[in-house]
């Protein structure tokens, strides 16, 4: 036992000190923090104030539109006419008319602009106008203020059941992205730690160094400790890419975090000008689909999504590293690799692929049968976790994908133990099969 | 004389070639035993069942009394023929892997290895990389490896292949003082030459079988031709009849060399009591076979 321990420290500290992994370790969070910074600029600058007066004949607007970063209300006392001389020479992006009569005849309502008004501003416009007239009527029929507050009360409920459907509709988005995403990060890091895990065989068997590793300890160690070793390493790299990119965000954010907190600002209120004169309720307002997505994230299991990805992360990169080593072992060079490459990733390609059906149908047959196979679960699994998996099928898989690694790892190390003594021999599947029935 | 290891009745089945069949040995304590053999008599094969990195399908290996088992590989240092280090590795760090490997703590292993450094002299090599080591200088760093944790049977598969001859004496010294300190040395070679100066017992394996062994000496002698050659100027003419010339050469330096064959019952005595009257004679000795002789003598008939 204490032998393994020194491959595993070695395999990994060798890799760890690789110039390699330093580089790959710091450019992975800038890429992901360059990426969003460029989003994120880019959804801020495009937040330009757009001026827009308001011309008033009934009176009963005049301030009731709250001006925000986003669009400035002015209110001029001149006529309609007056106004759209002045349209241009002001600067103004739109013109809204409200006539005498509205009230009685709300379809007068006019926005002038010069080249069309977002359907956002026009709804904010619209919504506002409707809200007061209804005010309006509901005063002039005898209601008091006290039964329209109590009214407010019963909007207040209706918003909330709204809300849950808007929270709804974004939880799936979130779940989808989340799913495929783990699902993708587990199919490239079973490539990339597995084919280290290939290489770092091969290396032993060209330097042949490996007869004088396994005069002292048994091949089998030798093979999981380079599997653990690789699998730490992994490991490592993804902590450090998540405390780096935490760190970058937290150091980034603080930078431009004014610009990006005057945005939030500014899509908070324009969602609350909505319902003017209501209390502002951030937790409720619609503030766009990215917004709304990031809130429902903190709605999903989160723990039980960490921990299945490590799960799986850990299942399927043991059980096709275990392969991947043998593949290394059994050949003589790169070249020869192909041939046996091919076959053995084909599941996981396959799992790639079908993720993208799953996803649209988590409960499907698909879905449950390949998220139960050992050789495809890691990857749609994972897709499968954030909508909900009845707790008997992720046991199932769990206990299969445990059953497949240990049965790959086996099969493995009859091969690794033959393959590391074989030089100069082109292998086929045949004599494969053969390595893994010899005795001893 | 004890043996520290004996292996008995080895058989080794792959697939449909038998490695080994019914092969035992005895390799006495304290000596240099010359495991020899043409390619692909199973020599490696042999080895690496007492390595522990194959299992024999039949038959048992007794080491220092005690049946094989895995705490065994601490005893013995093999250096295998397909060898080699990492690479990227430093020279230090990596000798002081393969030394906690066999078991040692890091310290221990530090303490062997600073000997072994000033010993060979290469103490300015610990924090090189291998792969900046030339193929000599690297068989000196795997020879430490071999060695350094002091096993009591040490097992060298062709160890001078790669060497010059100046490293090769170096280690041939080595071998030699390890063997006086009481260690075991197996050692497998096609080098007659080598096996000539320094083994004290000899197995000899041919296609799965072993053909011969027992102490050098003792199959010199059992090979021994009773031929004796004879360097001189003149004229020998005819022998008495118990006396055969085998035959007859003219050196370039105009010596007459000739062989003869002696019957075991007379005597060389006579032999040259009758030649002295007759020719001036330059050199007279006994052909004894040299183990390159005995090796293509054993395994021609073996293979006929």
């Amino acid at each position: 036992m204490h032998t393994i321990f020194l491959i595993i420290k070695r395999e990994y500290l060798v890799r760890v000190r690789k110039k390699s992994f330093v580089i790959m370790t710091i450019l992975g969070p800038l890429l992901i923090f360059g990426f969003y910074a460029i989003i994120g600029w880019a959804a801020v600058s495009s937040i330009n104030q757009k001026k827009v007066a308001v011309v008033d004949e009934s009176g009963h607007f005049v301030d009731q539109f709250k001006s925000d970063n986003e669009t400035v209300f002015s209110y001029p006392k001149e006529s309609l006419s007056e106004a759209k001389k002045k349209f241009i020479k002001q600067g103004y992006d739109a013109l809204v008319f409200v006539p005498k009569d509205v009230i009685d005849k709300p379809k007068t309502v006019q926005i002038f602009a010069e080249k069309g008004v977002s359907m956002a501003l026009q709804n904010n416009i619209e919504r506002a106008i409707s809200k007061e007239i209804e005010t309006i009527k509901l005063q002039q029929a005898g209601i008091t203020q006290k039964i329209i507050e109590d009214a407010k009360v019963n909007v207040d409920a209706q918003t909330i059941s709204l809300g849950d459907e808007g929270e709804k509709s974004s939880n799936s988005i979130a779940m989808t992205i989340i799913g495929y995403f783990c699902a993708f990060m587990i199919y490239i890091s079973v490539f990339i730690y597995g084919t280290q895990v290939m290489r770092g065989v091969m290396e032993e068997k060209n330097n042949r160094i490996v007869e004088v590793i396994i005069s002292s300890v048994k091949p089998f160690q030798l093979m999981l400790g380079k599997i653990m070793g690789v699998a730490l390493v992994g490991l490592t790299q993804f902590m450090l890419w998540i405390l780096l990119t935490i760190g970058l965000f937290t150091v980034g954010g603080t930078l431009v975090g004014d610009k990006v907190q005057r945005g939030r600002e500014a899509m908070q209120t324009s969602g609350t000008m909505a319902q003017p004169g209501q209390r502002i309720d951030t937790g409720k307002a619609k503030d766009g689909v990215v917004a709304s997505v990031i809130k429902a994230v903190d709605t999903l299991n989160i723990p039980l999504i960490v921990a299945c990805f490590l799960f799986y992360f850990l299942g399927g990169y043991l059980l096709y590293s275990a392969l991947f080593g043998a593949i290394g072992a059994a050949v003589d060079n790169e070249t020869e690799t192909q041939q046996f490459m091919f076959p053995i990733t084909l599941p996981i390609i396959g799992a790639i692929a079908v993720a993208q059906f799953v996803i649209r149908e988590p409960d499907g047959a698909l879905g449950f049968w390949t998220s139960i196979f050992p050789f495809t679960s890691p990857v749609v699994m994972m897709v499968r976790v954030p909508f909900g998996v009845p707790a008997w099928q992720l046991a199932l898989s769990m206990v299969l994908l445990i059953l497949g690694f240990i049965g790959t790892t086996w099969v493995a190390a009859r091969i690794y133990r033959v393959g590391i003594l074989m030089y100069g021999k082109k292998v086929s599947y045949r004599e494969l099969s053969k390595w893994v029935f010899y005795k001893g | 004389m004890t043996n520290i290891l004996e292996v008995h009745h080895i058989v080794k089945q792959y697939a449909e070639h038998r490695a080994l069949d019914d092969v035992s040995l005895s390799v006495p304590q304290g000596s240099i035993f010359g495991l020899l053999g043409p390619n692909g008599a199973g020599k490696t094969s042999l080895i690496r069942i007492i390595n522990q990195i194959t299992a024999p399908d039949a038959g048992e290996v007794i080491l220092g009394g005690e049946h094989l088992k895995p705490d065994h590989i601490r005893r013995i240092g093999y250096l295998p023929e397909e060898r080699g280090l990492y690479k990227k590795m430093k020279v230090g760090e990596q000798l002081l892997y393969l030394a906690q490997l066999k078991g040692l703590t890091e310290k221990q292993a530090m303490d062997k290895l600073k000997t072994w450094f000033i010993k060979f002299d290469i103490k300015t090599w610990w924090n090189k990389h291998i792969e900046d080591l030339s193929k000599g200088m690297q068989q000196k760093v795997q020879f430490v490896a071999t060695v350094m944790h002091e096993p009591d049977l040490i097992i060298l598969d062709e160890p001078f292949s790669g060497f010059d001859p100046i490293n090769a004496n170096l280690i041939k010294d080595e071998i030699l003082e390890l063997r006086d300190k009481g260690k075991t040395i197996i050692f497998s070679t096609h080098r007659m030459e080598s096996v000539e100066e320094l083994c004290d017992y000899i197995a000899l394996l041919n296609r799965s079988h072993k053909v011969l062994d027992g102490a050098k000496r003792a199959i010199k002698e059992q090979f021994k031709t009773h031929t004796y050659h004879i360097d001189y100027q003149g004229e020998i003419g005819t022998l008495p009849d118990a006396f055969t010339i085998l035959d007859t050469t003219q050196q370039d330096d105009g010596f007459i060399r000739s062989n003869i064959r002696i019957p075991t019952d007379a005597s060389v005595n006579e032999l040259i009591r009758y030649l002295i009257d007759r020719i001036t004679i330059r050199s007279f000795g006994e052909n004894i076979p040299s183990m390159n002789d005995i090796f293509i003598q054993t395994v021609g008939e073996n293979n006929e």
